[in-house]
C-alpha cells in the first residue's frame, strides 16, 4: 500500500510526518503546478470548484509515482466539499486509475472516531503509537505555522528583496527533515533562528491586512497566486485567518489545545450578521472580518474560488460589516482563468487605498 | 523650466503628459499601442521632445497602466503606479472634493469612490465588452457612423430608444431590430448611450454609493451623448475634465512630482527613444508551471525580467522592485 493525499499549502509536511512515523509508505504528489491544474480542468466537471480540480490533478500525478490508496478529508454541512472524496474517486476510476479510497471525517464528538479511520491505513499499530503519530504531525504543523507567521512579519520589513523567502525555504527544510518526535524541538529552534536572522527594518511603516475566505484558497499559494508573498513585497504585513494547526485543533481535537486561537470566537462574532451555518468557512469569514476590524487592522481581503457558495453568502454580507465598522474589504475570486496582471493591479490599488487612508488618519491624529 | 512626465501604457492606447511645476498640462500625446508598447513609448517620447521648448528639463517621470513596469524599466521612472491610484489622483487634482470617478476606456472601465480626498472603494471591469467603449465603437460601425459624429448626433435625439443592452451580442441584434422598425438614427444612438450607462452602473457600479461631484473620464467621455446619458441616469451634473483621455498619465506625472520632491529623478533622458530595446520571452522548463518569462533587453543586455512564478529568473537580476 502506497498512500497519497492532495496538497493544501504545507499540509503535506504534517500528514507525511504522521504517516511515515506509523510506518506507512507515502507517495507525495509533485508540487501543484499549472500542469496539475490543466489535468484537473480537463477531467473534472466544469462547474466544480477549483479545489476539486486541483485535488484531481494531484491524484493523477501521484498515481504516476505509484500511489494506490488515496486519503481524503470528508466534509461537513451543505457545501459540496462533503462529496469531494467520492466524486474524485469516481472520476479517477472512470479514467482507469485503481485507487482505494479512505475518507477521514472530522469527528462529531470525540477524536476516537478519527483514530479508528487512521487505523484502517496503519494496520495493527497500538493506539498509543497512533496517538503519538497524530501528535507528531500536529506539532510539525504548529512549527510550520510559526515559521509562516514569522515570514508574514519580516517580508514587508526585509532589507534585502527575497531574503524572507530564502530563509523560509531553509527553515522549512529543517522541519521537514525531522523523522522522530524527540528531534522536533531542536529542529524547531534552528528553524526559528534562521527566520530571526532575516535582516529587517523594524521601524518601517507597514499596512496590516487580514486575509479571510475559503480554507483551500487561503492555504494553497498556487490557488491564491502567492497572495501573501505579493502583499508582503508591497509592504503589507498579513495575517491569515486560518492556520492548519488551528484548524486541526478546532476540528480534530475539538478545541482542547492550549493557547491556540480558535474559530469559536469568530463564530460568536458572526451571529450579529449571519444567524445560521452556511457551510465551508462562510461564518468564519464574516466573524473574522469583524475581529480584524476590532483589532485595528487596516483592511481585510476575502479570497474564494469561483462558484464557492459559502463564501458568496459571506461576500454579500461583508459590505455591511465594512460600512458598520469602517474597515475596507476587498473580495478576490480566483479561478483557472484569473489573470495575474489584473490581480496585481487590484492588490496594489487596495494597498494604496489603505496606505493613504492610514496616512490621512495619522495626519489628523 | 522644469516638467514632470507621465506615461500611461494601456493595451489600446499609450498616453504621455508633460506637466509643469504648477500642475498644468503643457503638452499631451495620445497614441495607439498596437501591441507594441515599447515602440509606442519611444514614439511618444520623440513627439514630446520635439513639441516642447528645448530648455525644459524633466524633473520626474511616473508610469501607469497595464504596461507600467515595462515603461518604468525603459525610461527610469521615479514611480510606477497602478491605474486606479493615478486616475484618482488626477481627478481630485482637477476637481477638488470629487467623490465619484466614472472611467470608461476602449477596453476596460472602472469606478472609483473617494471620500475626504482618499480612495474609499473601487471596481474594475476588464472582461465584459458591454460595459466599455468598444461597445459603442462596434455599434457605430454597424450603423456606419463615425465615432466623432456619434456624440453630436446622439444629442439631437428626442426620444431615446430603449435598447436591451445586458450583453453586447444581444444589444446588437436588438439595435438592428429597432433600426428596421424605422426608429431614427439619433434616437438609436442616444439609446445606445443609455444602454452602456445602464450596463456600467449595473456591473462596475453595482452597490456603490455615487455622490457628487461626479467626474467622467477616459476616452469615451469625448462622446457628449454619454455625458448626457449619465446625467439623466444619476440625476446630477457630470463633470468632464479638460484632459479627460490622459488622466492616468496626468496622475502619474503628479505622483512623479511628489516622488522627486526630495530626490533627483532617475529619468534616463529622451535618448531612450533612440535606444535599441527588445521585448522577448521564453517558456521556462524548470518545472511543470512552464512560466512565460518576459525579458526586456537593451542592446542585447537583459535589463528586466518578469512572469516567473518562483523568482528563478527575476531574482538574479537583483533589480530593485518598485511595485505599488
Ligand atoms: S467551501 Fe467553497 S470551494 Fe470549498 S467545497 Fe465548498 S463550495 Fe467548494
Ligand atoms: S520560472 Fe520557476 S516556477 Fe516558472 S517554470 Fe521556471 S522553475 Fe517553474
Amino acid at each position: 500500500m502506497i498512500v497519497t493525499y492532495p496538497h493544501m499549502g504545507y499540509m503535506w509536511i504534517c500528514v507525511k510526518a504522521m504517516l511515515e512515523y506509523l510506518g506507512v509508505e507515502v507517495a507525495l504528489p509533485p508540487p501543484t503546478t499549472k500542469k496539475t491544474l490543466l489535468l484537473g480542468v480537463k477531467h473534472g466537471p466544469e462547474f466544480a470548484c477549483m479545489p476539486l480540480k486541483l485535488n484531481l490533478g494531484n491524484f493523477m500525478e501521484a498515481a504516476e509515482l505509484g500511489a494506490d490508496t488515496m486519503v481524503m478529508a470528508g466534509g461537513c454541512g451543505p457545501c459540496r466539499f462533503g462529496y469531494y472524496a467520492q466524486v474524485e474517486h469516481a472520476i479517477l476510476q472512470d479514467l482507469g486509475y485503481r485507487y482505494d479510497l479512505v475518507v477521514l471525517e472530522p469527528p462529531e464528538k470525540h477524536i476516537g472516531e478519527l483514530l479508528g479511520k487512521i487505523r484502517q491505513i496503519t494496520g495493527n499499530r497500538s493506539w498509543r503509537q497512533v496517538i503519538k503519530g497524530i501528535n507528531f504531525g500536529y506539532k510539525k504543523a504548529w512549527a510550520v505555522d510559526d515559521l509562516e507567521r514569522m515570514a508574514h512579519y519580516t517580508r514587508p520589513r526585509e532589507l534585502f528583496h527575497g531574503a524572507t523567502d530564502r530563509a523560509f525555504k531553509t527553515a522549512l527544510a529543517e522541519i521537514v527533515a525531522v523523522r522522530q518526535p524527540e528531534e522536533l524541538p531542536a529542529a524547531r529552534e534552528r528553524a526559528m533562528a534562521i527566520m530571526q536572522n532575516v535582516e529587517i527594518d523594524e521601524h518601517r511603516q507597514v499596512v496590516r491586512v487580514g486575509i479571510v475566505g475559503e480554507i483551500y484558497t487561503l492555504l494553497e499559494p498556487f490557488a491564491n497566486m502567492d497572495i501573501e508573498k505579493k502583499l508582503g513585497e508591497m509592504g503589507v504585513e498579513v495575517d491569515r485567518s486560518i492556520f492548519l494547526s488551528e484548524w486541526i485543533n478546532d476540528h480534530l481535537f475539538m478545541g482542547f489545545g492550549r493557547n491556540v486561537r480558535s474559530s469559536k470566537e469568530a463564530l460568536k462574532k458572526a451571529v450579529a450578521y449571519l444567524g445560521h451555518f452556511v457551510g465551508g468557512h462562510g461564518l468564519e469569514t464574516v466573524g473574522n472580518t469583524i475581529l480584524y476590524a476590532e483589532k485595528g487592522y487596516d483592511g481585510v481581503l476575502q479570497v474564494l474560488p469561483f462558484t464557492c457558495m459559502p463564501e458568496i453568502v459571506a461576500q454579500s454580507i461583508l459590505p455591511r460589516v465594512s460600512q458598520d465598522l469602517g474597515i475596507p474589504v476587498m473580495t478576490l475570486i480566483v479561478d483557472e482563468q484569473s489573470g495575474e496582471a489584473g490581480l496585481i493591479t487590484r492588490l496594489e490599488a487596495f494597498v494604496d487605498l489603505l496606505a493613504r487612508k492610514k496616512r490621512f488618519r495619522e495626519g489628523l491624529a | 523650466m522644469y516638467g514632470y512626465l507621465g506615461i500611461d501604457v494601456g493595451s489600446v492606447s499609450t498616453n504621455l503628459v508633460m506637466m509643469g511645476e504648477d500642475g498644468a498640462v503643457k503638452h499631451s500625446i495620445y497614441l495607439r499601442t498596437r501591441g507594441k508598447p515599447i515602440e509606442a513609448v519611444q514614439a511618444g517620447l520623440k513627439m514630446m521632445k520635439s513639441a516642447l521648448p528645448s530648455k525644459i528639463q524633466v524633473a520626474g517621470v511616473g508610469t501607469t497602466g497595464s504596461g507600467r513596469h515595462l515603461a518604468g524599466v525603459i525610461t527610469g521612472a521615479d514611480i510606477i503606479k497602478n491605474e486606479i491610484t493615478t486616475h484618482a489622483i488626477a481627478a481630485s487634482n482637477v476637481v477638488p472634493g470629487v467623490q465619484t470617478i466614472l472611467e470608461i476606456g476602449g477596453q476596460d472601465s472602472k469606478i472609483i469612490i473617494l471620500r475626504n480626498g482618499v480612495v474609499a472603494d473601487f471596481a474594475m471591469n476588464t472582461v465584459c465588452a458591454a460595459g466599455t467603449g468598444s461597445f459603442l465603437d462596434q455599434q457605430a460601425f454597424r450603423l456606419n457612423i463615425g465615432i466623432e459624429e456619434f456624440g453630436p448626433l446622439a444629442l439631437q435625439a428626442r426620444v431615446p430608444v430603449r435598447i436591451a443592452g445586458r450583453c453586447a451580442v444581444f444589444a446588437e441584434s436588438d439595435m438592428i431590430h429597432k433600426q428596421q422598425m424605422g426608429y431614427n438614427v439619433e434616437d438609436i444612438l442616444a439609446g445606445l448611450c443609455e444602454a452602456l450607462v445602464r450596463n456600467y452602473l449595473n456591473n462596475v457600479g453595482k452597490g456603490k454609493e455615487i455622490l457628487g461631484p461626479v467626474v467622467f473620464q477616459g476616452g469615451v467621455a469625448a462622446n457628449a451623448g454619454m455625458k448626457r446619458a449619465f446625467e439623466k441616469a444619476l440625476e446630477t451634473e457630470v463633470i468632464i475634465p479638460p484632459y479627460f483621455n490622459v488622466m492616468g498619465a496626468l496622475g502619474a506625472a503628479l505622483l512623479a512630482r511628489e516622488a522627486t520632491s526630495r530626490k533627483k529623478t532617475d529619468f534616463y533622458g529622451f535618448e531612450v527613444a533612440e535606444k535599441d530595446f527588445k521585448a522577448g520571452g521564453f517558456a521556462c522548463d524548470g518545472c511543470p508551471n512552464i512560466c512565460e518569462v518576459v525579458e526586456i533587453t537593451e542592446s542585447d543586455r537583459v535589463i528586466a525580467r518578469w512572469g516567473d512564478r518562483c523568482g528563478r529568473w527575476s531574482d538574479v537580476l537583483e533589480q530593485k522592485e518598485k511595485i505599488s
